[in-house]
């Protein structure tokens, strides 16, 4: 640290940061860029050139006969090609095999002897000496420089159609709940391993460290059944939101026993000693002494848990279902995959509004964040 | 709306429920054993009496869910994996004969060793290197944050995020995908990636490694810093170069940090699931052992039987870590 200070390899070392930081950053951004483009580009573009002007081959079908209108003893068609975006076409034909056979601003002859002209700006005109007949219009293709264009139509699609609104409520629902229930239980556990005298207390912490690692495909089918047979017996569905907030519960529990006992046997012992001289009971202790003194440790675990509740799929899906109501966002983000696996203007949509909570959050209580991860993981050791 | 209003009256009168039922049970405890107001030894006989039951009146409800959530599952998941389908019928090891001899479990067994070798390592390196390097310039934070940043996403929506990379065109079409569009930039031919057999698995365990260097990030750059100053001043005093102070200095007095993050990583990727089951369902040979009992779990009208005999494998590797966790923790607090 003190060596390389001043020499040409702090260079080198701000530079490989910046190349991290690039790849690292890169994916999300490409998501966010491509959810706010017109889907069109998008499907055809990469997202890196999302502020160039792309060129697009259309196809566009003019007006059948019953538009056309009589000027000076000839029947025209006209209109506009690019239906008043403002895109600029380079060339145009009448014929897939050559989409691009004239210039702008040139006229072709069609097939039964009409004259078509299709003007840079996009409008055209088909003139003939003859009466237009049927009611399919000419086929136009054009090749046509679109500027970049940037919109929120994505996110208005897939929050009325794709059902996002529904989930976004579905994951607050069960993400809430499932963050402060277990805070409660915990912390009066983690008081008790921390400052009470008990036979045993050794095993309870030992069985809190083991259980922190179970993993979580073990309960699966157990609580399944377990939750199917206590439904039929109660006759009460098996998949309710109170089923998956005590499943949110349980899970959590260990770790938040784990970081709050953690936190709070680290308090200076004399705080609780005179207060106990005082006449406090554990009860007036917890409450009113460790509690708030612990609000760093609780914060951390909080937003652990809302931000694994929110970005589960297991549990929600084996203890919510998967119907559409009740699907959490990653669950509709998984269902669409599937079923919009080519439509990205849905998918990125979808995704940035799924990632948007935990990154509010994230970048809102850091601070909390990085302290719970240190003291989980560096004091446990 | 109005649901989530239902949530929050829910969510009061649970939070409300914990409260009043410590509340109610401490002050029941307090009127049973009284020992304000008494005198002398029935006091103090009081007093511990109630001191004895206090912590179980505390520890309670965690223990409880606990138990029905974590620890009779363990029991019954064992249990379940000895029997059918339909969890009645005893079968013995049949579970285990089956999964020795079934080719997907085996597909999935290999890809789990893959991600076990591979995910922890990447990850804690590039952690490391990145602590490293960041702890040396000005905009160090910065940089961390954006680092960090995934660790927040879910992986589903990092599965979005990298299937879009991912994503392939025929040759000869834009590529809208970031990697086909820099493989052809270069002249090769484009590829779907994530269906090239044995080699998708790299490209989901991008994904893994992608979110998980900021955790490793954040915890070796805390003990990075936590390494005396002395230590260093020392190595730089005697001539040791930057290569030197960060092998021989730095690396063996945070091995053990080291060590943390390593194991937390192992288990995080045996029970990978999300990544697998949104980017390819284990098709392509991607199949790993999570995603599998999963797919047990429901497979057919669910073959429980199976799916608790997988569970059990992937439990079956998480007891040597959990057993070197609790024997750290004991010592800790013994020390």
């Amino acid at each position: 640290m003190l060596a390389t200070k001043r020499s040409p390899l702090v260079w080198v070392v701000h530079l490989s940061v910046l190349l991290l930081v690039v790849l690292w950053t890169l994916p999300t951004a490409g998501l966010l860029i491509s959810s706010l483009r017109d889907k069109d580009q998008l499907a055809v573009s990469g997202w890196w050139t999302a502020l160039s002007t792309s060129t697009q081959n259309l196809v566009y079908r003019a007006p059948g006969a019953e538009a056309q209108t009589q000027k000076d003893g000839k029947f025209v068609i006209s209109g506009n090609v690019l239906e008043g975006s403002n895109a600029k076409v380079s060339a145009f034909g009448f014929s897939s095999r050559e989409p691009a056979a004239f210039p702008a601003g040139q006229t072709a002859t069609l097939g039964d002897g009409g004259q078509l002209t299709v003007r840079d700006d996009g409008s055209f005109d088909i003139v003939s000496d003859k009466s237009f007949e049927g009611g399919r219009g000419q086929r136009i293709f054009v090749t046509a420089s679109v500027p970049p264009r940037f919109t929120l139509d994505n996110y208005r699609e897939v929050l009325k159609a794709a059902g996002i609104g529904t989930s976004f409520i579905n994951s607050l629902t069960v993400a809430i709940p499932a963050t402060i229930i277990p805070i409660l239980i915990a912390a009066f556990a983690a008081y008790a391993l921390a400052w009470m005298q008990f036979p045993g207390r050794a095993v309870l912490v030992a069985v809190v460290v083991g259980l922190l690692v179970v993993p979580l495909q073990m309960s699966l089918i157990p609580l399944l059944r377990l939750y199917n047979s206590v439904g039929g017996m109660l006759g009460v569905p098996a998949k309710t939101y109170a089923g998956i907030w005590l499943a949110h519960t349980g899970f959590g529990l260990p770790l938040a026993i784990y970081l709050l006992r953690n936190y709070m046997a680290g308090l200076p012992k004399e705080i609780m000693e005179s207060a106990r001289v005082d006449g406090a009971s554990d009860f007036e202790i917890f409450v009113k002494i460790i509690l708030p003194l612990s609000f760093p440790a609780l914060a951390s675990f909080a937003i652990f848990q809302f931000l694994w509740t929110w970005n589960d799929l297991l549990v929600a899906m084996v203890f919510l279902g998967a119907g559409d109501q009740e699907l959490v966002l990653t669950g509709r983000l998984v269902n669409l995959l599937g079923s919009r696996g080519g439509n990205w203007e849905i998918l990125t949509a979808s995704a940035f509004i799924t990632i948007i909570v935990p990154l509010l959050v994230f970048f809102g209580l850091q601070r909390y964040l990085v302290r719970g991860l240190l003291a989980g993981s560096v004091k446990g050791g | 709306m109005q649901q989530l209003f239902m949530a929050i009256v829910t969510m009061a009168a649970g939070v409300l429920a914990c409260a009043a039922y410590f509340f109610v049970s401490n002050w029941l405890l307090d009127q049973i054993f009284p020992s304000r107001g008494r005198v002398g030894a029935e006091a103090s006989r009081n007093m511990r009496i109630a001191n004895q039951i206090r912590p179980w009146l505390f520890l309670g409800p965690a223990f409880t869910l606990l138990a029905i959530y974590l620890i009779y599952p363990v029991i019954e998941s064992v249990w379940l994996s000895l029997h059918d389908r339909t969890g009645q019928t005893f079968v013995g090891l049949a579970n285990f004969n089956w999964m020795i001899h079934d080719g997907e479990f085996r597909q999935s067994i290999f890809n789990n060793f893959l991600w076990l070798l591979v995910v922890p390592a990447l990850a804690t390196f590039f952690g490391l290197v990145i602590a490293a390097l960041t702890d040396r310039i000005w905009w160090g934070n910065i940089a961390k944050t954006l680092i960090f940043m995934p660790m927040a996403i879910s992986f589903v929506g990092a599965s979005v995020i990298w299937k879009f990379i991912y994503d392939y065109r025929a040759e000869g079409r834009d590529q809208i995908g970031l990697l086909n569009a820099i493989v052809t930039a270069f002249g090769g031919a484009p590829q779907a990636w994530i269906t090239l057999p044995f080699w998708n698995n790299f490209f989901l365990m991008v994904i893994l490694i992608w979110i998980q260097t900021g955790f490793a990030m954040v915890i070796l750059s805390a003990a990075l810093r936590g390494i005396p100053e002395e230590t260093i001043e020392a190595a730089v005093i005697d001539g040791a170069n930057g290569w030197q102070i960060f092998f021989k200095i730095m690396i063996p007095q945070i091995w053990g940090t080291i060590a943390v993050v390593w194991t937390t990583i192992t288990i995080l990727v045996l029970k990978v699931f999300d990544i697998v089951l949104a980017m390819t369902n284990g098709q392509w040979q991607s199949q790993v052992l999570a995603n599998l009992m999963f797919d047990w779990m429901f497979r057919g009208g669910g073959d429980f039987g199976r799916g608790a005999a997988i569970a059990v494998v992937i439990m079956v590797l998480v007891v040597p870590i959990m057993i070197w966790n609790i024997r750290n923790a004991t010592r800790e607090m013994k020390g």
